[in-house]
C-alpha cells in the first residue's frame, strides 16, 4: 500500500516513516510543505495520504486545505489528517462530501501503533477514522436533554462512540470483549432508537451516525 | 572684527525680515482664496448631504480641507518651529460614501478645521499680510519722498498712511513716516510666528482632549501589563505543576524500567504502560494550555472560524454569522477571541438561555461583535463581574463593551474594536 506522508517536523516525519514501513507500507513520498504535498498527491496517486494539518510555508491549515483540494480533484482519495488538536469544525469539512475514506486523528494516537495502523488501513479502504475526542465533543454538545440519545443504554452508548469513530462490528466486539453478534444486536437497537435507516455497509453506517450527531437541533 | 559680526548679524536679521515678509506675502495670497474656497465648498457639500449628493462630495472636500490644514501645519513647523498637533480619526478605507461621510462628520477635528477656515480668512489673512506690509510699505514711502510724489499727486494729492502728499515737504513727511515704520520691520518674523500661533490656537487639538487621551492610555497600558503578567504567572504555574512534573516522573519511571528490564520484565511492562499514559496526560495538559494562550484554530483560520469552532464546543445551539473580508492583526484577533469566549462562558453559566447568536462584522474601521442570548437577562458591567474584565482587556485596543440586558432578557453584549483588516 503506497502512502504519501506530509509532516513538517523532522523527528515526527522520520518516526512515522519508520512506523509505517515496519507495518509493510510503501512510502511513496515523505514531504514537509504544502506545495510539495499538493504535487505529490497529484503525481504519485497514492492509496492513502497521511497529512499534518499545519504545514509550511504559511503554518496555518495548509495541510488540511491541500487534502480537501486533492479530494475535490480526485473524489474519494483516502486522506488521514493528523493534528495536535482536533476541531469539530475541521471534521465537518472533511466529512462534508459524504464519500468516506477520511480520517482525522490527534497525533497522540500514533503512540498506539496497532490502532494507528488499523486507522490508516481503514481509511485507505474507504472507511472512516474519527478521533475519540471529536466524538466526545459531538456527544457532549448534544447534551443530556437529547431524548433519542438519552434512551440508549450505557452499553449502547459505548458502542455508538466506537461506531462513530469508524470501527467495524468485529473491531468493536474485539475491544469490548463480547461476540460480534452481541454488537450487531446493539447496533440495530441504536439505529432503531435514533430513527436511522439500517445499513449493512460499515462505512455508510458510520457516516449516518456522524451526520446524526453533527446535525443541529 | 567686532563690526564684522555686527554687520553679519545685521545682514542676517535683514535677510530674516525679508524672508518673513516674502513668506507672509505668499501666505496671505494663498490663505484668503484657499480658505474661502474650502469653507464655501464644505458648507455647500455638507448642506447637500440630506439629498444624497453631499455624501459623495463631502469625503472629497473634507479630505481637501485636511490637506490644506496639514500643509499649514507643515509650514508652521518649517518656517517658525510652531508644532500644531493633529488628531484626526482615520478615514475608514473601502467603506461606502455614507459611512465615510458619517465618520468624518463625527470627528471633532473636522469641525475644528471648519472653524479654523473662518479665522484663517480674516485674522489669519491680516496677520500673514502684516509682515509684508511692514517691509514693503516703507520702501514705497522712501520712493515717494525721493520724487515719486510728483506723478502720484498730479491728480489732487496722494495719501501715504495719514500724510497727504501734495508737495516736496509733505513728501518728506511721508519719508519720515516710512522711516518710523521701517524701525518696526524687525518685528516681521515675530508677526509671522504670531500668525502660526493663532493657527495653532484654533487648529490644534485642545490640551484637555490630549490630557484625557493620555489618562486613558496610561490606564489601559497598566491594565495590559497587569493582565499579561498575571497570564505569564498562570502559564508558569500550569507548566511547573503539570507537563514539567509529568516529564520528571516519566524520566524517573524510565530509569526504573531500565533497571527492571532484566530482573522483572512483567513489572517493567506494567510501568511502561503507566509511562505512556503519563505522556498522553502531559500532552493533554499542554494542549489545553496552548488553547488558553493562543487557540490553534485562531492561528490557522483567523477570528471567524475560531469563533465558529468555539460555538461548536458550546452545549447550546449557537448561530454564528461572520462578515469579515480579511484578518485583523494577531493581538486584536486574540483579544476579540478571548472576549467572545468569556462572554459565551458567562451566557452558558448564568443566563439560562437555550440559544445564542453571534455576529461578527467589520465596517467603518471597526470590528463589531454582538453576542445575543435568549436568557433571563440582568447582566451588568460591575465590580468583579467577568464583563468588566473583558472591558479592561478591550480597552488596551481602544475597544468598547456595551451590555443591554433588561430583566427577563434577552441579553445583548456588543464589543467594538477599531482596527483594519488585511
Amino acid at each position: 500500500m503506497r502512502v504519501v506522508l506530509a509532516e513538517d517536523l523532522f523527528l515526527l516525519r522520520d518516526g512515522l516513516v519508520r512506523l509505517l514501513e515496519a507495518y509493510d507500507f510503501e512510502i511513496a513520498a515523505a514531504v514537509e510543505s504544502g506545495p510539495e504535498l499538493a504535487r505529490a498527491l497529484a503525481e504519485l496517486e497514492p492509496d492513502v495520504a497521511v497529512v499534518d494539518v499545519r504545514l509550511p510555508p504559511t503554518h496555518t491549515d495548509e495541510g488540511l486545505q491541500c487534502a480537501l483540494q486533492a479530494r475535490r480533484d480526485r473524489p474519494g482519495l483516502p486522506v488521514l489528517v493528523l493534528s495536535q488538536h482536533v476541531e469539530q469544525l475541521y471534521a465537518r469539512e472533511l466529512l462534508a462530501d459524504g464519500t468516506g475514506g477520511v480520517g482525522y486523528l490527534l497525533k497522540d494516537r500514533v503512540f498506539d501503533a496497532e490502532q494507528f495502523v488499523d486507522a490508516v488501513r481503514r481509511v485507505a479502504g474507504g472507511g472512516t477514522a474519527m478521533d475519540p475526542q471529536v466524538i466526545q465533543q459531538l456527544l457532549s454538545r448534544r447534551g443530556a436533554d437529547d431524548r433519542p440519545l438519552g434512551r440508549l443504554t450505557p452499553r449502547e452508548r459505548e458502542v455508538l462512540e466506537l461506531m462513530a469513530q469508524g470501527r467495524s462490528n468485529a473491531a468493536i466486539a474485539g475491544q469490548l470483549v463480547v461476540t460480534e453478534r452481541a454488537i450487531a444486536k446493539h447496533t440495530s437497537n441504536i439505529f432503531t432508537k435514533l430513527d436511522l435507516e439500517v445499513s449493512d455497509d460499515d462505512n455508510r453506517r458510520v457516516l449516518a451516525v456522524l451526520a446524526y450527531l453533527d446535525q443541529d437541533r | 572684527m567686532n563690526t564684522d559680526t555686527k554687520n553679519g548679524s545685521l545682514s542676517t536679521r535683514a535677510r530674516a525680515v525679508a524672508l518673513a515678509a516674502g513668506r507672509g506675502f505668499v501666505l496671505a495670497l494663498v490663505t484668503l482664496p484657499g480658505a474661502v474656497l474650502c469653507f464655501t465648498l464644505s458648507l455647500v457639500s455638507i448642506a447637500l448631504v440630506p439629498i444624497g449628493v453631499g455624501a459623495l462630495t463631502t469625503p472629497w472636500v473634507l479630505t481637501g480641507v485636511r490637506a490644506f490644514a496639514d500643509w499649514r501645519r507643515l509650514l508652521a513647523a518649517q518656517w517658525c518651529g510652531v508644532r500644531i498637533p493633529s488628531a484626526y480619526r482615520p478615514i475608514p478605507e473601502g467603506a461606502n460614501p455614507w459611512a465615510r461621510t458619517y465618520a468624518l462628520l463625527r470627528d471633532p477635528a473636522v469641525w475644528r478645521d471648519l472653524r479654523w477656515l473662518q479665522v484663517d480668512m480674516t485674522a489669519g489673512f491680516v496677520t500673514a499680510l502684516l509682515p509684508a506690509v511692514l517691509f514693503f510699505y516703507p520702501l514705497e514711502g522712501f520712493a515717494v519722498a525721493a520724487g515719486l510724489w510728483r506723478p502720484l499727486s498730479d491728480s489732487g494729492g496722494y495719501w501715504y498712511g495719514f500724510v497727504h502728499v501734495t508737495d516736496q515737504a509733505s513728501a518728506l513727511g511721508a519719508g519720515a513716516l516710512a522711516a518710523a515704520l521701517l524701525a518696526l520691520t524687525p518685528l516681521a518674523p515675530r508677526l509671522l510666528t504670531a500668525h502660526f500661533r493663532l493657527t495653532r490656537a484654533v487648529l490644534g487639538a485642545s490640551q484637555g482632549e490630549l490630557a484625557e487621551r493620555v489618562r486613558v492610555l496610561t490606564e489601559t497600558r497598566r491594565d495590559a501589563v497587569d493582565t499579561s503578567a498575571a497570564e505569564l504567572r498562570r502559564i508558569e504555574r500550569d507548566l511547573h505543576d503539570g507537563a514539567q512534573a509529568r516529564l520528571v516522573a516519566m524520566g524517573m519511571d524510565l530509569g526504573t524500567i531500565e533497571m527492571l528490564l532484566d530482573k522483572d520484565p512483567a513489572k517493567a511492562k506494567q510501568l511502561l504502560a503507566r509511562t505512556r499514559q503519563s505522556s498522553v496526560d502531559a500532552l493533554v495538559e499542554l494542549r489545553d494550555l496552548v488553547r488558553g494562550i493562543h487557540p490553534p484554530v485562531l492561528a490557522e483560520r483567523g477570528l471567524g472560524d475560531a469563533v465558529r469552532a468555539l460555538a461548536l464546543r458550546l452545549p447550546l445551539p449557537t448561530e454564528v454569522n461572520v462578515e469579515l473580508d480579511g484578518r485583523a492583526e494577531a493581538p486584536v484577533e486574540s483579544a476579540a477571541y478571548f472576549a467572545v469566549s468569556e462572554v459565551l462562558t458567562n451566557a452558558v453559566k448564568h443566563s439560562g438561555a437555550d440559544r445564542i447568536w453571534i455576529d461578527l462584522h467589520h465596517g467603518e474601521g471597526r470590528l463589531r461583535i454582538t453576542v445575543t442570548d435568549n436568557g433571563k437577562g440582568g447582566a451588568a458591567i460591575g465590580a468583579g463581574s467577568g464583563l468588566s474584565g473583558i472591558e479592561r482587556r478591550l480597552g488596551t485596543f481602544d475597544g468598547v463593551l456595551a451590555v443591554s440586558s433588561p430583566a427577563g432578557g434577552p441579553t445583548m453584549v456588543t464589543m467594538e474594536i477599531p482596527c483594519a483588516l488585511s
